[in-house]
Formats: structure tokens, C-alpha cells, sequence
């Protein structure tokens, strides 16, 4: 019988066959490294007397606390202070790469590795944060990992694990136009639920998904951890060979050769068997968006909030009853008659300049409702300066929003950047939970486009609502 | 690592599912550099409700949380792990656990213990019915006790060993360490480093 691309991946990095109830020994092929989940890591390698075993496989970035304000003066919270001088020390110490604030690689670390072409198919990455699936968009196995697991792979550049179960999630269709990756996933998790993906490594694929770029392929992987999947994949084709030729790591010469010709070889088999399948109709897709807390409670933007009582599981409708409570949403109310407060463009889901693009498509010539306020932060340093070489950042402070460096940010409020208790937001962001935004603050998970006509409107829209 | 064997401490009833791991501590709390003091972090955002169970004696001293199924889910941050440890739980059950989650409680010695949702809502009521109520939580039987309430959890057979034996991870991987240097030295020679490239 064949092999699924992941079964594939997983073998080709197995330093040890784990026998009955020892999990298998898997090679790390790159290791990303932040200032929140690594600390404690570093310090208990100091402990032990142990170094990293590859400094030359491992690279830091800062970006979970970083400001995107006033990046060349010391940061102000003392405490997020702490962390990014404690990153250096490590790095300095133990003789890891780092991009610190100020420097032009830096950013999300999930945007980093792609832009830089670290992230490669095949290969094994990963990283003290659960959005690490991003990577799989590649066709690599790339899944978030707790700080002991971080210290870990810095030790042994190996993880005991376990192997998964494999899923399919099979998108067969053409999305309309307006219809994007990001609501491509929010259905996806919508329908199969918050736990549905445990266990799995999922795989993308389908029509929809191969007539996706490189970077709507990675919103689509960066949320399978949302649908509880450690990891998302998607089998490497010419869209990703495009992408990666010419990236400061990509294979050169000969190599580059040699290489395409085993990432062609990774696909899953035609005979291969997936532990389970999911379909979804690409064409009856529309744009998405949350009500809830959790990001699997949500809806086309053409509904209305959820009446609790509609839900016959009991824990469901509890679930519900508690998120419309803290949401401050009433049961009937259109989607689209929503007033949102803020609306955050950025993140390691929707932070490259595909996803600037298109809010600045819908921004150009139009402004930020005056009650709005909107945050624009590139996932990167990279993303910035090209995003302000082709003119973007005029079109976004022209309509009124904020333009500003690369981190983080809103996504979960480490920096300054958060919600006030009761505020709403439309976020680009990964997680719609309580607080994540700031204490007290609620968070809709939109589209790059739904995110820009939201704030010209000052409640939950799509482009197709402006005039 | 301390070993485990068995655990017996106040159960508290955490009638919620989904019990993310912001909800368990919001990501202010994350910018310690140390492994220790997380316990104010614990739930903090609900701790400020007088209501929420952990406000109420005798629940305040508990050591086993019975939550709602997929517990732990969301952000990979090992904090959660610590923030419970340093609050005082040794034990937390649900009818299911995020993956990442689970990892990181068997790497910490938490006990993640699996049980069926309708052995939860049983334990719930006796919690809630007889505040109190210590619950013991018998690693090498694999099974949960409390008055005459008595059930089986599921923990995978290596996790199991592992907090028994009190073995740290590391230290078992690199017992290994020739397997390594045998998988490293057969890697193909085009796969990137993280060295500078130098162009031109």
C-alpha cells in the first residue's frame, strides 16, 4: 500500500524505531526559537551542562512582546524588557542566529522561515508555538511544542514522539471570487470542530487548495492547530518550487536539482489510505466569520448569531450560551450589523503582503469609519519594507489606519497592543478566545478583506457591501 | 523528576469544555524568565468572578481538576503546565486532552488522566453534592477512586512509565546519542542551515 505524504516525511526522519510503548525518535530539521517558550529551555540546558547540539539548525527571532512603536527605543513594560534581553544572552551564549528588533529579518518567526527559505518541503520543523503547522504549507511536518520539548530538540535535535493519524481535508471546487484561504479554514474548523483534528496531521488538498499561493496555502496550515491538529500539510507542486527558488536558503545549482526531484517524490500515493476524510464544496464557500470563543463557532457573514437552544448537544449550547455572554451578542442579530471598535490586519495568519494587498485593494480610496480604529502590523520587517516599496502603507494611513512594525501584536496582546474590556474587534488573528485580545475584549477571526470592509463600514462586512 | 505512583487530594469540578490554555493562563502572566511562580496566573481572568469554583472553600486547596472534555487546547505555552503544578494540582482529568497539552503534563509529572465524560459527570456531582471530597489518583492501577465512586483513565503506557520512574526525557534521548550522529552524518548535504548565506 502507499504512503501519505506525511507517512513519508515522518519516515524519511526516523533516527529510531520506537518499539511498542517507546514513541519513535524524529529528526528536527529546524528549530524556530522566541523570546516566550525559550528561557526556561535555555536555562535548564545551562543546568544540565549540556550545549545546543545544532546552533547551525536553530535560528531566534523576536516577536511575541516585541512594540510595534517606537522599535529603537528600550521597550517600556519591564517585564517583556526581561524576555527579549534574556533571548540575547542565550542566543549570545549558546550561539544561536538572532533577529532582533531593528534588524530587517525580523518578525513572526512563522513568517521568518518561509521568507527566508529555511522552510523547505519534506522536512521537519518546528517551534515553541503552536502555530508552527504554518510551515507545513511547504509539505513539511512543522507542529508547536511545549518549552521541555524546546529544550529537547536544543539538546538532541531529536523529539520522542509518537506517529500520528492521518486526515484528508479534500477541497474540491473554485472559490468564488472574495472568497478566500482564511475563510477556507474557519469552515473547515466550523465543520469538523476545535477537537476534530486531535491525533491527525491533516492534509490539504483538492482543486481549491492547488490553485492556492504559497501564502494562502499557509493561513490554511497555521489554523489546523485551531481544528486541534498538531499539523497541517500541503503536498509541495510547482506553486511551491516558484516560491522557494532564488530565498536566501533555497537550494542553488545542482543541488536545487536533486532537491525538486525528491520533493516531487513526496506527494501521497494514489493507493495510500488516510485514517479519515473531510469534504468540502469550495463553490458554496462565502466569506466567514466568528460569533463565538472558540474558533470553531463560526458562520457565513450573511447569517445571524446562534441561538443556543438550536444546539442539541449540551455542552455545545452551554458553550454557546457562555460565548454570547462574554461576546455581548444577542441570538437573531445579523452577522453584518456587528459594530466593531478596532480591527487588527496582521499575524502569523494573515500578516504577508498577499494578505496587505488585499485590504489595501479595498482600502485604496475609501476611510476607516471615524468610530474605528485599525492597526496594520506586517508579520515582518520584509513585508514592511515591501509593502512600503509598492506604496501600501500610503493607501493604509491615507483611509486612516495605523501603519507599524513587525510582530505579533494584537494577535495576543503581549505588547502594548490590546483591546480595552468590552471592546470588539475584526481580527485577521488565529483565536477568538476570552482575553486573548486584552482582558475583556472581543474578538470576530476574519478575512484580510472582510477585516478592510469592516473598517470602512464600522460593522462586520465584505467588500461586496461597499459602494 | 519526581516519581508518581498514586495522588490523593480535594477534586475540584471545572464544569467547562474547552478549557483553553488562555483561559488557563492569559498570555501576561507568560514573560517570566523562571520555572516557577506561575500559580497567580491560574485561571485568572475567572478567579476574578467570587463565583468561580476555585474562590470557594474547600475547593481552594484541591490538587485533582475534573474539567470538561479537550481540555488544554490552544496555545502551546508550557506555562499551563506550571501554572497548575505551582497552584498545587498534581492531576487533571478530562474526557479528552489537546495533544500538546498531554505532552507537556507528562513531561512536567502532571498527571493527564483520560476518563469517560459520563465518569466525569458523575464525579462532578459528588464533588459539588460533598465539597471536599478527596479524590485519589492511583497511577500504577490506572484507575480514579472517591468515596464509592471508582473508574478507569486512560494515560498511554510510556507516559505512564515515565512519571512512575520519574525519568527525565532528555537524559533517555541521548542514551541514544550514537543513532544520532548515525542519522546526521547520512542527512542529504542541499539541506539549509541556519548559517548566514553569503551572496554575490
Amino acid at each position: 500500500m502507499g504512503r501519505t505524504l506525511a507517512e513519508k516525511v515522518w519516515d524519511a526522519h526516523l533516527v529510531r524505531k520506537g518499539d511498542g510503548a517507546e514513541p519513535d525518535l524524529i529528526y528536527i530539521d529546524l528549530h524556530l526559537v522566541h523570546e516566550v517558550t525559550s528561557p526556561q529551555a535555555f536555562d535548564g540546558l545551562r543546568l544540565a551542562g549540556r550545549p545546543v547540539r545544532r546552533p547551525d539548525l536553530t535560528i531566534a527571532t523576536e516577536d511575541h512582546n516585541v512594540p510595534t512603536v517606537g522599535i529603537d527605543l528600550p521597550i517600556a513594560d519591564p517585564v517583556s524588557r526581561t524576555q527579549v534581553e534574556t533571548l540575547r544572552r542565550n542566543c549570545a551564549e549558546f550561539g544561536v542566529r538572532l533577529h532582533p528588533m531593528g534588524d530587517v529579518e525580523q518578525g513572526i518567526v512563522h513568517v521568518v522561515g518561509p521568507q527566508l527559505g529555511l522552510t523547505q518541503p519534506g522536512m521537519t520543523v518546528v517551534c515553541g508555538d503552536s502555530h508552527t503547522s504554518t510551515h507545513g504549507a511547504f509539505g513539511s511536518i512543522a507542529f508547536g511544542i511545549g518549552t521541555s520539548e524546546v529544550e529537547h530538540v536544543l539538546a538532541t535535535q531529536t523529539l520522542p514522539l509518537r506517529p500520528f493519524k492521518t486526515m484528508a481535508i479534500n477541497v474540491e471546487g473554485e472559490l468564488r471570487p472574495g472568497v478566500t484561504a482564511k475563510d477556507v479554514i474557519l469552515a473547515v474548523i466550523a465543520k469538523i470542530g476545535t477537537g476534530g483534528g486531535q491525533g491527525y496531521i491533516l492534509e490539504y488538498r483538492g482543486s481549491a487548495i492547488r490553485a492556492l499561493s504559497m501564502e494562502a496555502r499557509m493561513t490554511v496550515c497555521n489554523m489546523s492547530i485551531e481544528a486541534g491538529a498538531r499539523a497541517g500539510m500541503i503536498a509541495p507542486d510547482e506553486t511551491t518550487f516558484e516560491y522557494l527558488k532564488g530565498r536566501p536558503h533555497a537550494p542553488r545549482g545542482a543541488d536545487w536539482d536533486t532537491a525538486v526531484e525528491y520533493w516531487r517524490s513526496l506527494g501521497t500515493d494514489a493507493d495510500a489510505e488516510f485514517d479519515t476524510e473531510v469534504h468540502i464544496d469550495a463553490d458554496s464557500l462565502t466569506p466567514f466569520v466568528t460569533w463565538g470563543t472558540n474558533p470553531g463557532q463560526g458562520l457565513p457573514l450573511g447569517e445571524r448569531v446562534p441561538d443556543p437552544e438550536q444546539f442539541g448537544d449540551d455542552n455545545a449550547k452551554v458553550a454557546a450560551e457562555k460565548a454570547l455572554a462574554y461576546m455581548g451578542l444577542t441570538p437573531g442579530t445579523p452577522l453584518r450589523e456587528i459594530h466593531v471598535d478596532t480591527v487588527f490586519l496582521g499575524s502569523c495568519t494573515n500578516g504577508r503582503i498577499e494578505d496587505l494587498r488585499a485590504a489595501a485593494e479595498v482600502l485604496r480610496g475609501r476611510q476607516v469609519a471615524q468610530q474605528v480604529r485599525m492597526l496594520v502590523v506586517p508579520g515582518s520587517m520584509r513585508v514592511r519594507a515591501q509593502a512600503e516599496a509598492e506604496g501600501l502603507h500610503e493607501v493604509f494611513t491615507q483611509a486612516g489606519a495605523e501603519w507599524r512594525s513587525a510582530g505579533c501584536s494584537m494577535c495576543l496582546g503581549m505588547n502594548p497592543d490590546q483591546l480595552a474590556p468590552g471592546e470588539r474587534s475584526a481580527s485577521t488573528s488565529n483565536r477568538n478566545f476570552e482575553g486573548r485580545q486584552g482582558k475583556g475584549g472581543r474578538t470576530h477571526l476574519v478575512s484580510p478583506l472582510v477585516a478592510a470592509a469592516t473598517a470602512v463600514r464600522g460593522t462586520l462586512s465584505s467588500p461586496e457591501d461597499l459602494d | 523528576m519526581e516519581p508518581f505512583t498514586s495522588h490523593t487530594g480535594v477534586g475540584v469540578p471545572l464544569r467547562r469544555s474547552n478549557v483553553d490554555t488562555d483561559q488557563i493562563i492569559p498570555a501576561v502572566y507568560l514573560k517570566r524568565v523562571t520555572r516557577t511562580g506561575f500559580e497567580d496566573g491560574l485561571f485568572a481572568a475567572w478567579r476574578a468572578d467570587e463565583h468561580f469554583v476555585l474562590n470557594a472553600e474547600p475547593y481552594r486547596a484541591g490538587s485533582v481538576l475534573v474539567a470538561g472534555p479537550d481540555f488544554g487546547t490552544g496555545s502551546s505555552r508550557e506555562h499551563a503546565v506550571w501554572a497548575l503544578m505551582d497552584y498545587g494540582f498534581r492531576v487533571v482529568i478530562s474526557a479528552r486532552f489537546a495533544d500538546i497539552f498531554r505532552g507537556n503534563a507528562g513531561k512536567q509529572g502532571l498527571v493527564a488522566a483520560q476518563c469517560e465524560q459520563a465518569d466525569i459527570e458523575l464525579l462532578w456531582k459528588l464533588l459539588e453534592n460533598e465539597p471536599g471530597t478527596e479524590v485519589t489518583v492511583d497511577l500504577a492501577a490506572k484507575v480514579v477512586r472517591a468515596k464509592d465512586f471508582s473508574a478507569p483513565f486512560f494515560i498511554d503506557d510510556y507516559t505512564r512509565w515515565r512519571l512512575l520512574e520519574g525519568l527525565d526525557d532528555i537524559g533517555l534521548t541521548l542514551r541514544n546519542v550514537a543513532e544520532i550522529d548515525g542519522f546526521e552524518a547520512a542527512r542529504p548535504s542541499w539541506l539549509p542551515t541556519t548559517n548566514p548565506v553569503v551572496t554575490g
